[in-house]
């Protein structure tokens, strides 16, 4: 893995830079009760949506809270559930989508079906009906969100098996005695590798997403606190008269999502060694 | 010197199909003697492929071996526990395929593929098992075996993959060892240089079941062929007797297609039409449609594989020259 991202250093410029915006947008996260003067719901009624200034680099909402800093203490919010309930999902979904497509029979079927039950259920209602029963919190938009995209993972990880489940290698391994887990884990999984990364980087963002369409239906994280997503459907209101308030968080989500998506390619080019420069 | 080492006995291939079951292999027996190298010959789709893989429980899903018996030293392969089945490949019999442009994991280092296969059956640590692949690579002809021992599949030739394959398939010693057309992907030149590879292994002792559909290649090798034809063992002798006093039709016909080639001012000759699909099978001897000697006889009888003096043949020829 160090190998691979020194390669991916090498070989591509935009996953260096991506890397470091992701590892910034981290520790800004984590920073940001020093990083700013203002509390995350610090209410100044006196300057309702006054434009950025020395005093408010990105101004302030509705509320008079300063803008920059709702980004900041967002971005908690928003970079985990990016990240958190997708890797949960890409693990669960990977590895029931493996075992289902090389096991095949009543494993595959179960799994699959239970898949289709996730992806045939609109998912915007399985969510509403997690969270009325669960009630909101950051925990049960992680819980949510992983089984909203397990099945589309489990889908393509099997579709994935089913192929390599045929291949020359595969085949070989058998014919020397290799167990079909050690097979799973030493060919199917690492050559189901790169898709599982591309897939995870399309995830992110809609994961990001998926939160602010929760939040706005007053389902997911609840103001005061920010969120990336809540704080750009609440600028939707202003958008003529204070743009900067939906516009500093969708850039924030640009940004991330645009870093996970270079990252992402850049990983998936390093590992694979057929791509590798010499 | 005559002792078996595997015998294939009345062997049965078959897959579903709508129509009803097709049987790719059917009721096939063959012997293999320890330290020799058997042929068996035969066009593209006859079955060659999926006997080898009978012995080796390659079969794929939904074909399944409805009958007969496959004695490795007397031991019933069908009848072992799974288990010590899987135990046994690799180390006992392992097999080698036709393209070794697949038959590697693109993402491992094929060194660590043939370790792998050491780990698989003996309990040796990494640093041991390193040691013993780099000593393989370099008994299977890979110059630089250290370096090789890094490299992946894409970085190195066809031949020098065939002969990883090699490697990985002889690591452990086994007794038996299936080529499945070893070199039909492969050039010429290396064609030969992994012929002579192979004819080392046999002189240390491993016995080869060699599939090829290259006469040149079996006349080279082998000491007994076996011919196949749809599903069938037509005819089986030593090498000598094959190529020199065929019976079978097919069989003649296919060495006609190849001496012909040799002599300048004569087209080549083939054996008419195409092997036969194995679910419109002719009534009879399954040859019938496309010999030139059928006789009445063979469009309503099946011939039986008729053994005589130390050789055998299918055909009502044979009977009527008695």
């Amino acid at each position: 893995m160090k190998d691979a991202l020194r390669r991916m250093i090498r070989a591509n410029k935009l996953s260096l830079v991506s890397l470091i915006v992701i590892f910034l947008l981290i520790l800004f996260s984590i920073l940001a009760p020093w990083l700013t003067p203002y509390g995350e719901a610090d209410i100044d009624l006196m300057h309702r949506l006054s434009p950025p200034s020395a005093e408010h680099l990105l101004g302030t909402d509705e509320a008079g809270r300063d803008v920059l800093t709702r980004l900041l203490y967002g971005s908690r919010v928003s970079l985990m559930v990016g990240i958190v309930p997708t890797l949960l999902s890409m693990v669960i979904g990977a590895v029931l989508g493996v075992l289902a497509g090389y096991l095949g029979g009543v494993v595959d079927s179960i799994i699959m079906r239970l898949a289709d039950i996730v992806l045939a259920f609109p998912s915007m209602l399985l969510a509403m009906v997690i969270m009325y029963t669960l009630g909101d919190g950051l925990f049960n938009v992680f819980l949510t969100l992983t089984l909203m995209n397990w099945g589309t993972v489990a889908r393509i990880a099997r579709a994935e098996t089913l192929k390599l489940k045929t291949v020359d290698y595969v085949e070989a391994a058998r014919s020397i005695g290799m167990t079909k887990w050690r097979i799973i884990r030493k060919h199917i999984l690492p050559n189901c590798l790169p898709m599982l990364i591309v897939l995870f980087t399309l995830n992110v963002p809609s994961a990001i997403l998926t939160e602010s369409a929760l939040s706005f239906l007053g389902l997911g994280i609840q103001p005061p606190s920010a969120s990336w997503g809540l704080m750009v459907n609440t600028g939707r209101q202003y958008l003529f008269n204070a743009p900067w308030l939906s516009f500093a968080p969708s850039g924030a989500i640009m940004l991330a999502v645009l870093s996970f998506n270079f990252l992402g390619d850049g990983l998936r080019d390093a590992i694979d060694p057929r791509l590798r420069r010499r | 010197m005559d002792e078996k080492l595997l015998v294939i006995e009345e062997l049965c291939v078959d897959f579903p199909t709508e129509k009803g079951p097709i049987r790719p292999v059917d009721r096939v027996s063959l012997e293999i003697r320890k330290g020799a190298i058997t042929g068996l010959v035969g066009e593209s789709g006859c079955g060659k492929s999926m006997t080898a893989r009978a012995v080796m429980n390659l079969i794929k899903k939904p074909g399944k071996m409805t009958g007969g018996r496959i004695l490795l030293e007397g031991k019933d392969l069908g009848r072992m526990p799974s288990k010590e089945r899987r135990m046994l490949q690799g180390r006992e019999i392992s097999m080698i395929f036709q393209d070794p442009m697949s038959s590697l994991n693109p993402v491992m280092k094929v060194g660590k593929q043939v370790d792998e296969a050491i780990r698989l059956h003996e309990r040796v640590n990494a640093g041991e098992a390193r040691r013993r692949t780099v000593e393989m690579f370099a008994a299977v002809g890979i110059p630089d075996p250290e370096r090789r021992y890094e490299a992946y599949p894409h970085q190195l030739s066809g031949g020098l993959r065939q002969r990883v394959m090699i490697a990985m398939a002889m690591i452990c010693r086994p007794k038996l060892l299936i080529a499945d057309e070893p070199t039909t992907a492969l050039d010429v030149t290396v064609e030969a240089q992994i012929l002579d590879l192979m004819e080392k292994l046999r002189e240390g002792g491993t016995s080869i079941l060699l599939i090829s559909h290259n006469l040149g290649v079996i006349a080279r090798m082998c000491e007994d062929v076996y011919v196949m034809y749809a599903g069938k063992i037509v005819e089986h002798a030593d090498v000598e007797t094959i190529f020199e006093d065929p019976v079978h039709p097919y069989t003649k016909g296919l060495l006609r297609a190849v001496t012909s080639l040799q002599e300048e001012d004569k087209t080549l000759e083939t054996i008419p039409g195409n092997v036969p699909q194995l679910d419109e099978l002719p009534s009879g001897c399954r040859f019938s449609n496309r010999c030139a000697f059928a006789m009445d006889r063979c469009r309503t009888e099946e011939p039986m594989l008729l053994e005589k003096e130390g050789r055998a043949c299918a055909c009502f020829l044979e009977d009527n020259k008695k």
